[in-house]
């Protein structure tokens, strides 16, 4: 079941959005949707505007133009309460006052539910998130972990149709965050709820994301699933903000046009055959990007690599799985991952070999991929 | 491996606290103390005086044996029920219950009113909410003698000049700026996203305010109790101006036993009045002087 299957009838939808403070644009007419059951990660750096967008979604800020669609339904001057949403906050933001129990079932009570269903409701989310023996404590009686479980049972005892993460785990430690983060993935498979999720931090995306949305100064870059979101970046800036060590870029020229043309760097040039451009090469200055994974040093040829140019090694980081080395080459600094049983010594000089079949290149100009 | 040994503790032990600058701490510590408590002394012994007493004695020395006939709390007795200002000799405790009436309603009313303003302008703000903080800022800044006379004509417009009702509404219009910036300031200083969980679960204006923030408000809340008791309790000012001669507070009697010039001076009598009088503010900080230095610290300074 692919997101485009069901994209004939989203989930969410947002057309036009746009918000701003006076001069300031924190959105710019912003439009996403988002199919029925998909996870969907709102990436980017603090003020690119992600949060701003879940904001809007959930209803807690009034957008200055544009509309909110939620399964189909136009909910742009709807109260939270009433757009079926269950928002889970960086802070947890649970009611330090109330017992866990209380935190949970505050929501049903506002809305006058039975004390039964409540009850059911209640049973059933502590079950699924294993906080059945903390259900009398107070949240400063919780640990981080703890806390930000009982704050997600808060939105899933409301049972919505769309869940809304807003940086839930920023606040957790490293290692609590990656058990957490497979206990939202875990979620999201048992429950199949459409699930907008806001972070910073690119291994959070890549891991639990159905599809990507990169966004820089309140607009999306890209909006792919993770793996194109990785290999065809769409642009300079999608292509440097995913990937740690993060992707190397070689400043050149194209020269020739079409599947003859090649990247002229440096006294060198490497051939584009193996390159799948998106637009006829034409000559222009550019970018090549290579991920330092994609960078063979001292290897014989290989189908989709480049011819080799010389290079001396700068710095050697060891990383335990694969080593990181420091290169130059025609007077530029990369990066190359190699194997940890490749040994090499600063000031050696090796050859490298750029895969170019995985390679991107970029319009120097525009930033944009060819 | 061969030169190293560990240090063990040498030398004399640490003095525990007779050291030189805690000598000098202490000494300032008693001295600043007794600075304040000498006046409070001599003002308790006088009042458990008899004139004679006072006229023949030590001013510092309390007064051990009581004529027959008489007791060491007659002076309270008689400020209580009996002393005189003017024709009226009824003692200070109508005046205490003239104070308690103005107090009770000011202090509810005033507090109920701002912590919902104050509510109001952190966390839902609209279309001209910030200047209308500014005003109120610079509204509590304005001095008191200021809005005396204008305020003499709307009490009296509203046909409650000379009454307890006009000094109840005086108080609370005056104590409404610095407690609306007060709840206002506590409450910009919760983290915002736990109102934002609130409104998805679906929590209104009022229930936001009153399960939600309530519950968390207390150290604020006795910060604003603490203010308003202490401040309207011992106000002198809106007292003799708004509330007519027989709703005077009994601050305002007080001075009026001070200044009473009829018959014999009676400063035991007045002594105890005095006391009488400050026994609630009093009780108030010592009741609640930590949860007070709590509250200043939980936000109350916080822009």
């Amino acid at each position: 079941m692919t997101a485009t299957a069901k994209m004939d009838k989203p989930s969410v939808s947002v057309r036009g959005l746009a918000q701003s403070y006076g001069a300031l644009q924190v959105l710019k007419a912003l439009d996403l949707d988002i199919a029925d059951g998909e996870f969907i990660v709102l990436l980017g750096p603090s003020g690119c505007g992600k949060s701003t967008l879940l904001n809007c979604i959930a209803g807690l800020l009034e957008p200055t133009e544009g509309q909110v669609f939620i399964r189909g339904k136009n909910v742009t001057w709807e109260e939270p309460k009433d757009r079926g949403i269950g928002m889970v906050f960086q802070s947890y933001a649970l009611y330090p006052q109330m017992t866990v129990e209380r935190n949970l079932s505050f929501g049903l009570r506002v809305s006058g539910m039975p004390k039964e269903e409540i009850a059911k409701r209640v049973k059933r989310a502590s079950e699924i998130l294993q906080i059945e023996p903390l259900l009398a404590r107070k949240p400063s009686q919780l640990s981080g972990g703890q806390r930000q479980r009982v704050a997600i049972g808060r939105a899933l005892v409301r049972d919505v149709d769309v869940f809304l993460f807003d940086e839930p785990l920023s606040n957790l430690d490293a290692k609590l965050r990656a058990e957490l983060r497979v206990e939202i993935k875990r979620l999201h498979q048992r429950l199949g709820n459409t699930m907008i999720y806001v972070t910073h931090d690119q291994i959070e995306a890549l891991t639990l994301a159905d599809r990507i949305a990169v966004m820089k100064g309140g607009t999306i870059q890209q909006l792919d699933d993770p793996l194109t979101i990785y290999n065809k970046p769409k642009n300079l800036y999608v292509a440097g903000f995913i990937g740690s060590p993060s992707m190397n870029f070689l400043k050149g020229k194209i020269e020739g046009s079409g599947k003859t043309a090649t990247f002229k760097l440096g006294s060198g040039k490497v051939a584009l055959k193996d390159y799948e451009a998106a637009v006829p090469l034409k000559p222009a200055a550019s970018v090549l990007g290579v991920r330092p994974e994609h960078i063979r040093v001292n290897t014989e040829k290989e189908d989709g690599a480049s011819e080799a140019f010389k290079a001396i090694v700068d710095i050697v980081e060891p990383m335990g799985s694969d080593s990181l080395v420091w290169l130059k080459v025609e007077g530029q600094q990369l990066s190359a991952r190699v194997e940890s049983n490749q040994h090499f010594d600063p000031g050696q000089k090796v050859d490298v070999r750029f895969r170019i079949n995985l390679a991107s290149v970029f319009d120097e100009a525009s930033g944009d991929r060819l | 491996m061969s030169d190293i040994s560990i240090m063990e503790p040498s030398g004399p032990k640490p003095k525990l606290w007779l050291e030189p600058s805690r000598i000098g701490v202490y000494a300032f510590l008693v001295i600043t103390a007794l600075y304040f408590l000498f006046p409070l002394y001599i003002v308790i012994i006088t009042s458990f005086k008899d004139l004679a007493a006072i006229r023949d004695g030590n001013i510092f020395w309390p007064q051990l044996v009581y004529p027959e006939g008489t007791h060491w709390y007659d002076p309270w007795y008689r400020a209580w029920f009996e002393v005189c200002t003017g024709l009226e000799c009824k003692g200070i405790s109508p005046n205490f219950w003239n104070s308690v009436i103005i107090t009770v309603p000011s202090v509810i009313v005033s507090i109920a009113v701002a912590i919902t303003t104050g509510y109001a302008l952190s966390n839902w703000p609209f279309k001209f909410s910030e200047g209308f903080f500014t005003i109120l800022i610079v509204g509590s800044f304005v001095p008191y003698q200021v809005m005396l006379y204008p305020m003499v004509l709307l009490t009296k417009n509203m046909g409650i000049y000379s009454t307890l009702s006009a000094v109840v509404f005086v108080h609370t219009v005056f104590g409404l700026p610095i407690l609306t910036l007060l709840f206002r300031n506590y409450f910009a200083s919760l983290p915002v996203e736990l109102f934002k969980a609130a409104r998805v679960d679906g929590a209104g204006f009022w229930r936001i305010l009153l399960q939600v923030f309530l519950p968390m408000s207390l150290p604020i809340l006795t910060v604003a109790v603490i203010l308003q008791v202490t401040g309207i309790w011992n106000d002198f000012l809106f007292g003799v101006v708004f509330a007519g001669l027989p709703n005077y507070p009994m601050t305002v009697k007080l001075n009026n036993i001070f200044t009473s010039t009829f018959g014999v001076k009676e400063y035991n009598v007045e002594m105890a009045a005095t006391i009488l009088t400050g026994a609630v503010p009093l009780a108030i900080y010592f009741l609640s002087g930590k949860y007070f230095v709590r509250g200043i610290a939980a936000g109350a300074v916080k822009g």
